[in-house]
């Protein structure tokens, strides 16, 4: 379901029209996937083996094998969360009143205890800590500051929907629920603090009254421009 | 080099290469091109058709009885908001008030509709409700529901704050299916509904956040309504999978911990509390 909202059309009648025309032809690129997707598996366990020597990659690995992939993640969405929110707190906008100042410190510290508990269920698997790159937004604006806050929440709850069918162990999978409807939450107020009563427009809600949801090479597409650790996926 | 180790990682790679190829993905894909081609009002048959080649000749009547649950309770909220936009005139301030209202009615309906094809689709029977088949000042706890701006406003809160903790409440019974994505997708919408509310009554003078905190005295109900209490049972809890959050980090308070986790409510406790509003 994750492409519901992401899949386009023209992907759609390629594939379509490759299955109907050249069936041959899919096959081959098939076989060729999977002999590639298998080497690609003999160099992952190489590594695998050669990491007390030194790491053989720069960066974060997210590996989506296992629930372990999931919850990184989403401690690295959350760590972006975190450090975009303490710059917030730290110093707000000189317009913001003074409930909008506490209501920062609350989602500020909402964030840092998602990512302290992705961390410590984590334990030893979990990945370091990202270095953000925050450059393109202006701290002093309202605007600007609102308007990632914004895109940030938005993809938040993208990415938790997104993820959740991939989540095979039942105390995680609610742990991810209980979180994505706080952010949820988040993305109302601060939709609602840009313009009141967009908390559940057409940008982030569709015809058939469904959210976004995201799968996590698009999320990590978007959310990448804020992270200057590089970020490796492997078995998505 | 283990060789164990190698054919291990070759098994979940071609497990992968399998699974694009086996019915469940074919359905979805077929349900993606599909999608593009109707219209959205054939839309929910479309998902019901997906489900049915995903599991079969019927969808899991497990699933089957969530889809329902969620039905009964989108029925429940569909209902209360369309009642006091078309015959409470007066309650609910022109404007930006009542152009809320109005979304998230509309977003209630799609709910409804949505479920209902699925179900259908899937050989079910999708519950239908009227709105005389409810009483929404709950057998008279909430006399001026529809006649008092900050009493329609306080129930709304609650039906969306439940229709959070119903849907979370069932995510392990979808687990890994393709409909839990749609349930999480409505799910998070409702949590866009019951902050928007909650600023609704805060923007009328109630002291509440768009987030659930923890109740005054520490009680879980933070709306300090206590006929509403069996919505917030459980609210104020502070460990998640076995990690407590309050002290987690500087600054993680008490009340911070139990606002950063929305907590699922179990079937039977929603269904004790929407049995308060149907006659």
């Amino acid at each position: 379901m994750e492409n519901l909202q992401e899949k386009n059309s023209s992907d759609l009648l390629t594939t379509e029209k490759g299955m109907l025309t050249a069936p041959l032809q899919r096959r081959s690129f098939l076989q060729y996937a999977g002999a590639g997707a298998a080497a690609m598996a003999l160099v992952a366990v190489g590594c695998k083996k050669d990491r007390n020597d030194g790491p053989m990659v720069s960066g974060a690995t997210l590996d989506f094998k296992d629930d372990f992939g999931v919850l990184n993640y989403a401690y690295a969405l959350e760590q972006l969360e975190a450090a975009f929110y303490i710059q917030v707190a730290s110093k707000p906008p000189s317009t913001f009143s003074a409930i909008e100042k506490a209501y920062f410190q609350d989602i500020q510290f909402h964030e840092i205890a998602h990512r302290e508990f992705f961390k410590k269920a984590l334990g030893t698997a979990a990945i370091g800590n990202l270095e953000v790159d925050f450059s393109s937004i202006n701290f002093n604006d309202r605007s600007s500051v609102l308007n990632a806050a914004k895109a940030f929440e938005d993809l938040g709850v993208a990415a938790y929907n997104g993820a959740g069918a991939r989540i095979k162990t039942d105390v995680y999978l609610v742990a991810a629920g209980k979180i994505v409807s706080v952010e949820a939450r988040h993305a109302a107020y601060i939709r609602d603090l840009i313009s009141n009563g967009s908390f559940a427009n057409a940008e982030v809600v569709n015809a058939q009254g469904l959210d976004l949801a995201l799968a996590p090479d698009k999320v990590l597409a978007t959310a990448g421009k804020f992270i200057k650790t590089k970020i490796n996926v492997i078995n998505l | 080099m283990n060789i164990v180790n190698i054919l291990e990682e070759i098994e979940k790679v071609d497990g992968e290469i399998y699974e694009r190829l086996n019915p469940r993905r074919a359905a979805m894909k077929a349900f993606f091109g599909l999608g593009k081609k109707v219209a959205l009002s054939a839309a929910p048959l479309a998902l019901g058709s997906m489900f049915t080649k995903a599991y079969g000749q019927t969808a899991p009547s497990a699933v089957i009885d969530v889809l329902n649950y969620a039905l009964t309770l989108e029925y429940l909220e569909y209902h209360f908001y369309n009642h006091s936009l078309l015959a409470a005139p007066g309650l609910i301030p022109a404007g930006a008030a009542n152009a809320a209202i109005t979304t998230i009615r509309d977003h209630e309906k799609a709910h409804v509709d949505l479920l209902t094809g699925a179900i259908k689709a899937n050989g079910g029977t999708p519950v239908s409700f009227t709105y005389a088949q409810f009483d929404f000042t709950a057998k008279g706890t909430f006399p001026t529901v529809y006649s008092d701006y900050n009493t329609f406003l306080a129930v709304a809160q609650a039906f969306e704050d439940t229709g959070v903790r119903a849907y979370k409440g069932q995510a392990t019974v979808l687990k890994g299916m393709p409909v839990l994505t749609t349930a999480l997708q409505i799910h998070s919408v409702e949590a866009r509904h019951a902050a928007h509310i909650r600023s609704m009554r805060a923007a009328n003078g109630v002291n509440i956040k768009p987030w659930i905190s923890l109740g005054a005295g520490g009680v879980a109900n933070d709306t300090g309504i206590g006929a509403v209490d069996p919505v917030y049972a459980g609210e104020n809890v502070d460990a998640q999978a076995g990690i407590t959050i309050t002290g987690i980090a500087t600054g993680v308070t008490k009340a911070a911990a139990v606002e950063c986790f929305d907590e699922p409510l179990a079937k039977a406790d929603v269904l004790t509390i929407a049995g308060l509003f149907i006659k």
